[in-house]
């Protein structure tokens, strides 16, 4: 049993179906940042994206190439390890179903990886089935630096830390390696409907 | 970022579990911050910079979670956070201005481990903090006491007004002086006859207050979001490597 919190009564909402909100997290009205260091700023003429590793030829889109790939609408809730959910957020950008598509590969795991150095590793399995895109637009918007413009991955049923900001590649790889925050102590795969916050979760 | 070796040295791996903590002592800070002294059994021990999770639990079963650093540095006795009144805020009224010595509370942790600073990993150090986020620099700056370390330490504090002016006696007062210089810019409210930097954060003032890019300083930010952003940034455009600038983004988007 936890101790009671004495005086505490909370702030409870009652206009949101709790079957939303996982456990831990709290709605919130804004959009928080929250990233370990500064923010790159790649222009989109000097982005690319890749994808490498366990892959019989590698695969590599131009901003435009990537723009001219058949798009995606998806509102989807978003929750962030540092206990904030935020519901109905609306994206724009390419399924990685269709970036890839017909590849053969042995691989069970991805590492995706950005500009600033940081990554995080996922199973091939939670970036495919409809389930993850690399998104450059929110809310109708070209999506700002700050939120990992010009664009992130989008993997809604995980933790955010999952969705890596400033996106530049995945690599295909047979092993699974930590990612950056996996690599201090985060949980190695992060659903929040199971609270997998720390690695010992 | 950092290799595999500082990983594993920073990331000791007791499971983070729930622990019931002890509120011992309230010291307030300013009119609006907070901080609480906690007997956690059980502890095992943290890293300057590192922050923990706090849950409270209503009578009816029903908790918030919400982060925050640790202020104390490892080799002080009880583990400190200083929480910072957010008007309207589910958990931080209650921290800041419910809780007293002899409740309880949950905590797990140490969270983190990128934004965390040892006296082994050297300098020189640049921190910069705006409010309440000064309260992980605090941490580095204590355990740079407990261990008498001389290591080149630069401390830019940015508050509002001289009320808010997070631990400013012991900033003071803190030594080896060797090597240490604290500067404060208050951006709304200066102390009468102050001579030092008002207003906001700026290129200025760091490049008066920081050590050179080429002594690669390891550089620690922390405060709201949008503080955390224009610092990075004019750090960044200063020519520091993005590498070497830590942040710790308390959050909301503040827009
Ligand atoms: C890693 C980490 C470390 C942190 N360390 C500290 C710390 O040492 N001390 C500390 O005081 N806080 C710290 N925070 C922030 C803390 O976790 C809470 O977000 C904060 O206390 C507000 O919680 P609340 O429940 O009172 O407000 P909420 O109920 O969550 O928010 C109420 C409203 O206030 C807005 N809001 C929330 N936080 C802020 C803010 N900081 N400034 C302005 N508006 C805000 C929200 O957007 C919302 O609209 C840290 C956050 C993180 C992620």
């Amino acid at each position: 049993m936890p101790p009671i919190s004495r005086g505490f009564q909370g702030r409870r909402r009652t206009d949101v179906d709790p079957a939303r909100i996982p456990p831990g997290q709290y709605l919130t009205p804004d959009f928080p940042v929250l990233s370990a260091g500064p923010t790159p700023r790649t222009p989109p003429d000097a982005w690319t994206f890749s994808i490498d590793g366990a892959i019989d030829e590698p695969r590599r889109w131009t901003w435009a190439e990537l723009l001219a790939l058949p798009q995606e609408t998806v509102t989807v809730d978003i929750h962030c390890v540092t206990k904030w959910s935020k519901l109905d957020t609306e994206w724009t950008g390419v399924s990685l179903d269709t970036l890839l598509d017909g590849v053969e590969t042995a691989a069970e795991h991805v590492v995706a990886w950005s500009d600033g150095g940081y990554t995080t590793n996922l199973p091939l399995e939670d970036v495919t089935g409809g389930r993850a895109w690399i998104a450059h637009t929110y809310d109708g918007e070209p999506l700002a630096p700050e939120h990992g413009g010009p664009a992130r991955l989008l993997v809604p049923h995980l933790y955010f830390w999952k969705s890596a900001k400033w996106v530049r590649g995945i690599t295909l790889s047979v092993e699974d390696r930590p990612g950056f925050w996996e690599g201090y102590g985060y949980h190695n795969h992060g659903d929040p409907w199971r609270e997998q916050r720390y690695w010992s979760d | 970022m950092a290799g595999a070796a500082v990983l594993e040295r920073l990331t000791p791996r007791v499971p983070v579990t729930w622990r019931v903590a002890t509120v011992r002592a309230v010291v307030d800070e300013t009119p609006t911050a907070r901080t609480l002294v906690l007997d956690v059994p059980g502890w095992p021990g943290h890293v300057a910079g590192q922050h923990v999770d706090v849950r409270l639990t209503a009578e009816d079963g029903y908790q918030a979670q919400r982060s925050y650093s640790i202020a104390s540095g490892p080799e002080d006795p009880g583990l400190a956070i200083t929480v910072q009144v957010v008007p309207g805020g589910e958990v931080s009224p209650y921290l800041a201005g419910e809780a007293r010595p002899g409740d309880e509370l949950e905590l797990r942790g140490p969270i983190g481990g990128f934004f965390a600073w040892r006296v082994a990993d050297g300098g020189p150090l640049l921190l910069v903090g705006g409010g309440s986020g000064l309260a992980p620099l605090m941490a580095m700056l204590r355990h740079r006491r407990a261990q008498a370390s001389t290591v080149e330490a630069r401390l830019l504090a940015s508050v509002r007004g001289p009320a808010d002016a997070l631990y400013r006696a012991e900033l003071d007062a803190l030594g080896p002086r060797e090597g240490l210089r604290v500067a404060w810019t208050y951006t709304r409210e200066r102390p009468a006859g102050w001579t030092g930097f008002t207003g906001r954060v700026d290129a200025g003032m760091l490049a008066a207050v920081a050590p050179p890019p080429e002594a690669a300083p390891r550089c620690f930010v922390c405060g709201p979001t949008p503080f955390v952003e224009t610092v990075a940034d004019l750090l960044v455009r200063a020519g520091h490597d993005p590498r070497a600038v830590h942040a710790e983004r308390f959050g909301p988007t503040g827009s």
